[in-house]
């Protein structure tokens, strides 16, 4: 076939709409592909673009063979497999791009296309937000748009003029999916196996902490999670997401101990339990946050010795669970001694100002109570001063913030304060986790960010058990009542996500997220629990009568569709005269003679007269009657019908 | 009046009378002949597209004299002005004041000889003329004379030197008609018979021109039913959607074929336009606005194309 034939068979606007399509559906791909895989699918539309502009030629069969080869190669290189969701998709990109490169043929057009297609889905196995869906409905559009160019060219169309008839075709398939979707047996966890890598570069706490790192985090806006409370929502002062609880110490950093195995709870709570659904974003750990303290959760996660949540996977995509929560409540009341000593242990040698300063407090006090007033009265009477930018420390954090720097931010303090409880014999650990969070007026659910990220102590005391201290709320009072944003200089950078002082563009963003966390409640938690929930709803028992009434409304809509077409499409009812002048043609086409669709009434009746002069009379008056009453100036048309059905009753055929 | 009556050969009107002595000089091309009346009477003007010698100045002649028209002849070259056409104003020193120079256009039949041998600034004179009814020189229209017919004749051969008429223009013509050459007999008689020179000279007008005038008139009265604009409005979406023709016919397109229609039935004695009218009409209204996906516009390609649509679009 000619160059020519290739150029004809694609319009220059549909050829560019085309690769322009192509490559947008390639876009959110080229993020994860190999960085050659993009730069060759590019090269490749820009050469079949060459090819329609240009002149250019399409190259050879041998060279586009090699080209396939190489392409596999790369990819088998890359992956060190051909198998699995990565490659698979580098394939299919691949061979997207190569196929432009023999783009000669209607078919293969429709092919390309067909790729693009199957390249929209797999999107969706790595990212289901309602931002990315609509950008892909919107590929899906424009790529049966440029199906119908390709396969039913007409003169007045282009590519843009059937864009109406593709958006009507995606309309009516949309009740069927919605059906699909409802009620096609949802399947537990996902089908194959989803990509691991996908969250390595999300913010979250970590399972340690040392001078530094939260302070760190609070830089970012980003959601750590949302929760809907099934009752009265706590007052801010209350909201103490308690995440990883930290009790080793080494120094300079917090860490997790190593499981304990024996743990027997003793908890007594103090207040009614509190109710509410948290939807976790993934952050790669096992942490799972509730208000401090977690007594029943509806996951798979288990409370550890310290009373942190802990998920028996990692969390690598959004999970939602269902907490009750104790805000008041006496925990371990009794510690053995064999704890009370890992929770005073200090290592030798670090911090020898801090841990004099301790000693002599103690040595000062009658009991506990009075030995943390003591340490709380040092943070609020000395200027120590809440800052996201505190300096680095040389050689010992504590010791220089204590007596040097007197600037930190929440895990200074809460570091400080359980290394000088340490000191004085008293058990203490950090708790690392979330303080406050913002309700989001468009949905009546808080959005708790990675900047709400916090840090504070728990100390235990003989019969009162494990009782919260926050040394922050000592220093900076604002940071619990009103967040961080209060509670920091003006001169200190926070993302304007994180600020709470409104503008249109915070509240424009609470209104997306209010959207997005309805997508991901009612459409991506839809899952076998949802499902099973609402055929319960609907009196819909087993798996056998769900798939019933899917195939059922499957037949029902498909068939209402179909029933809609037929009727917008259905012939307008006949003139009675044409009723009549067709009868009449019925009988000439026995007579001998056949009326051509094209006919005009006046050349038909001449050519039946000449064909059969007998009938010649007849023919010319019938005839003269069906014109009148058809394109004729016919005054009474009823009458007029009715000579026609009288000239044709006296027709002798 | 009897709707059925075949095209009638025998004149009864002063338009059969002209109709039958113009086919005494331009022998065999009545078909023509009929059509080029029509676009007359309705008011349009007329492309003439075919080689030299077959009559096409013949027939631009005939019109004129057969119904009094006054005739002019532009030849187009490439080194016409619009100036040329359509006058110009010039400075008098007996009057001492500008006056206007009516230009040959100022005429009610025009002949434009090979007018895609002129610029297309020449062109688009004479084509804005065609449209308007009226010229404007130096701010100040001046109308046309009534009745205003141009034909133009072009010769599909040259193709050198020649700028080809954009297809918005060629819009503005009613009609594009063929003449071909004459059949055997037709071309025998022609060869034996008188000087055709001599012949039109000795012509008669066949009809006054306020006789004229009001025939041109009696066209848009004649009836268009609801049936046959549906017959029209199918040939239209047939052209959209054929994959044949690179643009569809345009609205305009259907108003022009209605009104060619309606003269023709006019011409048949009739006062409603049968489908019969429309197809007799189709192939020189439309065959010029078609463009095929192949063809350039205009050429000869479509014109079996155009054959092959209305064969392809029932009467309703």
């Amino acid at each position: 076939m000619s160059r020519n034939a290739v150029t004809e068979l694609l319009p220059h606007r549909t050829l560019i709409l085309l690769l322009v399509s192509l490559a947008a559906v390639l876009a959110p791909h080229a993020l994860r592909l190999p960085a050659w895989v993009t730069a060759a699918f590019l090269l490749c539309a820009l050469w079949r673009y060459l090819v329609a502009r240009r002149g250019l030629r399409l190259p050879p069969r041998s060279l586009r063979l090699l080209a396939t080869l190489l392409a596999i190669a790369g990819i088998y290189l890359s992956y060190d497999t051909l198998l699995g969701l990565d490659a698979g998709v580098a394939i299919l990109s691949a061979m997207l791009g190569l196929k432009l490169l023999e783009l000669r043929r209607r078919r293969d057009t429709v092919v390309a296309l067909y790729l693009g297609y199957f390249l929209v889905v797999t999107q969706l196995l790595y990212h289901q937000s309602l931002l990315m869906l609509l950008y892909m409905l919107l590929l899906v559009w424009a790529m049966t748009m440029l199906l119908i160019t390709v396969t039913r060219p007409t003169a007045a169309a282009g590519p843009l003029q059937h864009g109406r008839l593709a958006g009507s075709m995606l309309i009516q398939a949309l009740p069927v999916m919605f059906l699909l979707f409802l009620l096609f047996p949802r399947i537990p966890g996902p089908l194959w196996g989803m990509p691991q890598s996908d969250h390595t570069g999300v913010t979250g706490l970590s399972d340690s902490m040392t001078m530094g790192s939260i302070s760190e985090l609070t830089q970012s806006a980003d959601v750590a999670f949302r929760v809907e409370f099934h009752g009265d929502v706590p007052s801010t002062p209350e909201l103490y997401w308690r995440g990883p609880v930290l009790s080793g110490y080494d120094g300079t950093t917090w860490r997790q101990p190593d499981e304990t195995a024996a743990f027997t709870p003793s908890l007594e709570g103090l207040a009614t339990a509190l109710d509410y659904t948290v939807a976790l974003e993934p952050h790669n750990e096992r942490w799972l946050f509730a208000l401090d303290l977690p007594v029943r959760i509806n996951t798979r996660a288990h409370l550890n010795s310290e009373y942190a949540l802990r998920s028996t996977e990692p969390v690598r995509e959004r999970v939602r669970y269902r907490v009750s929560s104790i805000l008041r409540y006496r925990l371990h009341a009794d510690l053995p001694a064999t704890q009370a000593r890992s929770y005073t242990y200090l290592p030798d040698h670090h911090h020898p100002k801090s841990v004099e300063l301790a000693r002599e407090w103690r040595r000062e006090s009658n009991d506990i109570g009075d030995f943390v007033g003591l340490a709380l009265a040092y943070f609020r009477e000395r200027p120590f001063t809440y800052t996201l930018n505190p300096p680095a420390a040389d050689t010992d954090p504590v010791d220089e913030f204590l007596f040097d720097t007197r600037r930190g931010f929440c895990e200074h303090f809460a570091s400080a304060f359980a290394v000088l409880m340490r000191a004085g014999n008293v058990p203490a650990r950090v708790v690392t986790g979330y303080q406050g969070g913002e309700i989001n007026p468009n949905g009546g659910y808080m959005i708790v960010r990675q900047s709400d990220a916090h840090a504070w102590v728990e100390v235990h005391v003989e019969n009162e058990g494990w009782i919260r201290i926050d040394p922050t709320a000592w220093v900076a009072p604002e940071r619990i009542e009103s967040g961080l944003d209060g509670a920091i200089g003006e001169t200190e950078r926070l993302p304007a996500l994180a600020r709470r002082d409104g503008g249109w563009m915070h509240r424009m963003a609470l209104r997306w997220d209010a959207v997005n966390a309805n997508w991901d409640r009612w459409v991506l938690a839809y899952g076998p629990q949802m499902q099973q929930r609402l055929m319960d709803r609907l009196g819909v028992e087993g798996t056998g009568r769900m798939i019933g009434l899917l195939a059922m409304s499957l037949i029902l809509i498909t068939g209402a569709i179909t029933a809609l077409v037929i009727w917008r499409g259905r012939p307008r009812p006949r003139d009675p005269e044409v009723i009549a002048w067709d009868r009449f043609c019925a009988r000439l086409a026995r007579a001998g003679v056949r009326r051509q669709p094209h006919e005009g009434p006046r050349d038909f009746a001449d050519r039946a007269a000449r064909q059969r002069p007998d009938l010649a009379n007849g023919i010319h008056q019938v005839a003269a009657r069906y014109i009148a009453v058809r394109y004729g100036r016919t005054r009474h048309r009823p009458q007029a019908v009715q000579a026609l059905r009288r000239a044709i009753a006296d027709f002798r055929g | 009046m009897q709707l059925t009556t075949p095209r009638s050969n025998s004149g009864s009107s002063p338009i059969d009378a002209a109709l039958n002595q113009a086919s005494e000089i331009l022998l065999g091309k009545r078909h023509q002949l009929r059509l080029a009346v029509a676009c007359l009477l309705a008011r349009g003007h007329l492309l003439i597209e075919d080689l030299p010698g077959v009559g096409k100045t013949t027939l631009a002649h005939l019109l004129a004299n057969l119904f009094g028209l006054q005739f002019q002849r532009i030849q187009f070259t490439s080194d016409l002005l619009p100036a040329d056409i359509i006058g110009a104003t010039i400075f008098e020193r007996e009057t001492g004041s500008f006056t206007f120079h009516p230009g040959p256009i100022f005429s009610q039949l025009v002949l434009a000889d090979e007018v895609n041998r002129a610029t297309p600034k020449t062109q688009s004179a004479l084509l804005e003329a065609m449209e308007e009814r009226q010229v404007t020189v130096e701010g100040q229209s001046r109308p046309l004379p009534m009745p205003f017919f141009v034909v133009a004749t072009r010769n599909p051969g040259t193709q050198i030197g020649t700028f080809p008429l954009p297809e918005s223009q060629l819009d503005r013509f009613l009609m594009r008609i063929q003449l071909g050459y004459p059949d055997r007999r037709a071309e025998h008689e022609l060869l034996r018979g008188r000087d055709r020179q001599d012949m039109l000279a000795e012509l008669q007008p066949a009809m006054e021109l306020d006789h004229l005038m009001q025939v041109q008139q009696r066209v848009s009265a004649v009836h268009v039913s609801g049936a046959l604009v549906d017959y029209v409005q199918a040939l239209l979406d047939y052209s959209r959607r054929s994959p044949d023709y690179a643009t569809g016919l345009s609205p305009r397109a259907g108003l022009a074929l209605l009104r060619a229609a309606r003269a023709w039935a006019l011409l048949d004695h009739r006062d409603a336009v049968l489908p019969e009218d429309i197809q007799a009409v189709f192939p020189s209204v439309a065959g010029h606005r078609l463009q095929a996906v192949t063809g350039t516009p205009g050429s000869k390609e479509p014109a079996a194309g155009v054959d092959a649509l209305l064969a392809d679009v029932a009467v309703p």
